[in-house]
């Protein structure tokens, strides 16, 4: 099953290495990994999903706490968040083919961020079923797909929890914090994500 | 840190790295050092006639770090090797990871080449911090002399807490010769980030309380955690209160006191059987600092099937890992069980010892140490006589095999820290190395190495520096003429095709004269006593040779795969001459 995990780590050469190193130790696959600045300078954040046997969340977490660098651990596990992945899509189009792509991305709110003579650069963000279905889509008809690059999964927790007080220790439950409901007035790209996870949804 | 002399730490000085870090050793109470200098670490060693460290120069840096090691395990501080750059510093590899399976704390110091240099592949360069990332608790790079204070004050601070491990610290030349503000206190690392897993709830004790009180057949797993807390005297009360009787790991022997009479010893694969039997009667196992390794458990699957399981450990990581517990109590062990103790009243049931002790059945008998040795010589003999020569209160430092096995069977350790042993990572030439660093934590112990002739040979170079630092080490090698415990196995799993198992030895009393240590061969049993009091009279070190059965077998064993309680025994008598008595049962 999938493990997500979100580490604040120090900012400082090697740490990514270290993370990475602890995983392929564990003989447990990543399937992504992202990293970038956190709300305080000098702790960067990381959001690791992992391809792992159901019930070794615990290991992991505790052997990633154990590397000096890492500052906090929080096993996501079915904790209410956003999961948010960003992927940039270019496909081969000409002036005459354009019109149907600008109609699929228009559906899956995706962005036109390049317009070449031929070919059509897309920027979309979302849950990875989202992304996954737009290429779905965008490979079934008479596109070509040049290339894709995506970013991997970023999550955050909803409500009020913040990693500054997050207890790893805590037993996650639901009623641990508010979770905020969510429903298709809530943002653009909220409602869209109930939708595609879905599966009798043609999206 | 008191023992720091007032002058180094007073006032900021202007130092070099290199002397800045001697000065931050001397501060964390460092004393000796293990090591061998080289182009990169060369402004360290010149540095070191101003301070008053002594340095112990050895033939090889794998004996660098398990000289550190054995320290470490002799005294309970921290131990420290010194490497240059590139083949010191991977020389230095295969004793980090042996601290490292064995949680002990040794801070390793690398030379590097100049920063300016990194990543060129320039003379002697290696990348030490990525090839030991797995091995350490942690390691650093220092490249600027103002952060070699801060980065060897973290380096002790990692190493000793916690479950205690590695660190090492890799310095360049440049950071070596520049010149900085020292001042030891001012590097005073920062409180350790409180671990947010680190805790015994009080739900979680008060569950254990209720599983310890309502339990029938309860047995105390006593791990290396046991000496790594200090917990000694609450494992002893937790245990005589509850006449709970109490197994050890190989690490964990020493913890509890061989001679008590709720002392079963060693458990596991060359555990003694009723040790085991009595593990998969149990209806509760109090595991303390231990992590149900595979040379405890056997096949998991049939492990301890009706017992509850408290596991008191200090890191998170080992709690279900191997073995699903009920109860998990992660913490300081000592802490741990004082929080438990005083609700825990006396209780007067011998029902379950009388069950335990009836379960040794005709285990006495099959007992090699009981057997007559009809001219032969065993080494479970030896190792007895050994035992009763040193009344028992030698630190015994073993190297990886057969004699290791009947060590931890034989001598039979009362106190914590004498006998230390590579457990984890089982690295053969261990023993003489270790001893070494044994010796300078301990100088007034007697110190006993007991190796086979297969890692005797490995550091065996090390006898030279035994006399170069005129230590007082007796040697007993364990000499059977195979690497014993590869042609057990070759014997009982691979149908006796002794594959590359058979070697070949020095004669190791000419190899000790050779570096001018006195020693003796010993063929038979009636020699043993009289050369072991030889080597303790000798006033300097002493190297026995005891030519050994070739074809002896530990006993039981339990075969990879099988369960706790599936061991083989001795053969009987029809297989053994030796064995007059009972048979299979």
């Amino acid at each position: 099953m999938l493990h997500t995990f979100v580490a604040l780590v120090e900012d400082k050469p090697g740490v990514l290495t270290r993370v990475a190193s602890l995983f392929r130790r564990l003989n447990i696959n990543i399937i992504s990994l992202t990293v970038g600045h956190s709300e305080s300078p000098e702790v960067s954040r990381m959001t690791i999903v992992a391809e792992a046997p159901p019930g070794s969340g615990h290991r992991i977490k505790a052997s990633l706490f154990k590397l000096e660098n890492v500052l906090d651990i929080d096993d996501i596990g079915q904790l209410s968040c956003v999961t948010r992945e960003l992927a940039l899509i270019k496909v081969a189009a000409t002036p005459q083919t354009r019109a149907p792509i600008f109609q699929l991305a228009e559906v899956f709110r995706a962005r036109v961020v390049d317009l070449a003579p031929e070919s059509i650069m897309l920027e979309i963000t979302g849950v990875a079923s989202k992304i996954e279905g737009l290429i779905q889509v965008l490979g079934e008809g008479d596109n070509l797909i040049l290339e894709v690059s995506r970013t991997g999964r970023m999550v955050m927790r909803r409500g009020q929890h913040t990693s500054r007080v997050l207890d790893a220790m805590r037993v996650p439950s639901p009623e641990d914090e508010p979770i905020i409901p969510v429903t298709a007035e809530a943002g653009g790209d909220a409602g869209l994500e109930l939708i595609s996870g879905d599966p009798n949804h043609p999206l | 840190m008191s023992e720091m002399p007032e002058a180094a730490v007073s006032q900021p000085t202007r130092l070099t790295g290199a002397e800045i870090l001697w000065a931050t050793l001397l501060g964390e109470g460092v004393r000796e050092v293990f090591g061998y200098p080289g182009g990169a670490i060369l402004p360290v060693y010149d540095a070191l006639r101003k301070y008053p460290i002594r340095h112990i120069l050895v033939r090889h840096e794998q004996s660098a770090a398990h000289m550190a090691d054995g320290y470490a395990r002799a005294s309970g501080k921290v131990g420290v090797a010194i490497a240059t750059s590139g083949p010191g510093a991977t020389n230095l590899v295969t004793g980090i990871a042996t601290a490292m399976l064995d949680s002990v704390p040794i801070v390793c110091i690398t030379g590097q080449i100049s920063s300016k240099l990194l990543g060129t592949d320039a003379f002697q360069e290696v990348d030490i911090t990525g090839i030991t990332l797995p091995i350490t608790k942690h390691n650093y790079v220092v490249t600027r002399a103002q952060d070699i204070a801060k980065a060897v004050r973290e380096a002790f601070l990692i190493a000793r807490s916690g479950r205690p491990g590695p660190v090492l610290v890799d310095i360049t030349k440049d950071a070596q010769q520049g010149m900085a503000d020292f001042d030891f206190n001012a590097a005073e690392p920062s409180p350790h980030r409180p671990h947010p897993m680190l805790s015994a709830e009080h739900e979680a004790i008060s569950e254990a309380l209720k599983l310890i009180l309502s339990a029938k057949r309860p047995i105390i797993l006593a791990g290396h955690g046991i000496l790594e807390s200090n917990a000694m005297d609450q494992i002893r009360t937790l245990a005589e209160r509850l006449q709970i009787p109490v197994a050890s790991t190989l690490l964990g022997i020493g913890a509890f006191p061989a001679s008590h009479d709720l002392s079963l010893g060693m458990m596991g694969m060359h555990g003694e059987a009723w040790v085991n039997q009595a593990i998969q009667q149990s209806d509760l196992l109090i595991a303390c600092g231990m992590r149900f390794d595979d040379r405890v458990t056997g096949v998991l699957t049939s492990y301890a099937p009706n017992a509850k399981k408290i596991h008191i450990e200090i890191d998170p990581a080992e709690i279900n890992k191997n073995v699903k517990v009920d109860v998990a109590l992660i913490g300081d062990l000592r802490e741990i069980l004082e929080t438990l103790l005083p609700q825990i009243a006396p209780r007067r049931d011998s029902t379950w010892i009388r069950a335990v002790n009836a379960l040794k059945g005709d285990a006495a008998v099959r007992d090699i140490r009981n057997l007559p040795d009809l001219g032969h010589l065993y080494a479970a003999h030896v190792i007895h006589d050994l035992w009763r020569a040193t009344d028992g209160k030698a630190i015994v430092v073993t190297d990886v095999g057969q004699h290791q096995m009947w060590e931890a069977q034989y001598y039979k350790h009362e106190s914590p820290r004498t006998l230390i042993t590579s457990g984890g990572l089982g690295t053969m030439g261990f023993a003489l190395p270790a001893a070494i660093g044994a010796k300078f934590a301990c100088p007034d112990k007697e110190v006993w190495v007991i190796a086979g002739d297969g890692g005797f040979q490995m550091t065996a170079a090390e006898l030279s520096t035994v006399v170069q630092e005129h230590l007082n080490i007796n040697i007993a090698v364990i000499n059977n003429g195979f690497l014993g415990m590869v042609r057990q196995w070759q014997e009982f799993i691979y149908e006796r095709n002794y594959s590359c198992s058979p070697i070949l030895s020095p004669d190791f009393v000419k190899l000790g004269e050779a570096h001018g240590i006195s020693g003796t061969t010993v063929r038979t049993r009636a020699e043993v006593l009289p050369a072991v009091d030889a080597a303790r009279r000798s006033g300097g070190a002493f190297l026995i040779n005891f030519l050994v059965e070739k074809e002896d077998a530990v006993y039981p064993m339990i075969a990879p795969g099988a369960a706790l309680d599936e061991m083989i025994r001795r053969p009987s008598k029809a297989h053994n001459p030796l064995l007059e008595t009972s048979e299979e049962p």
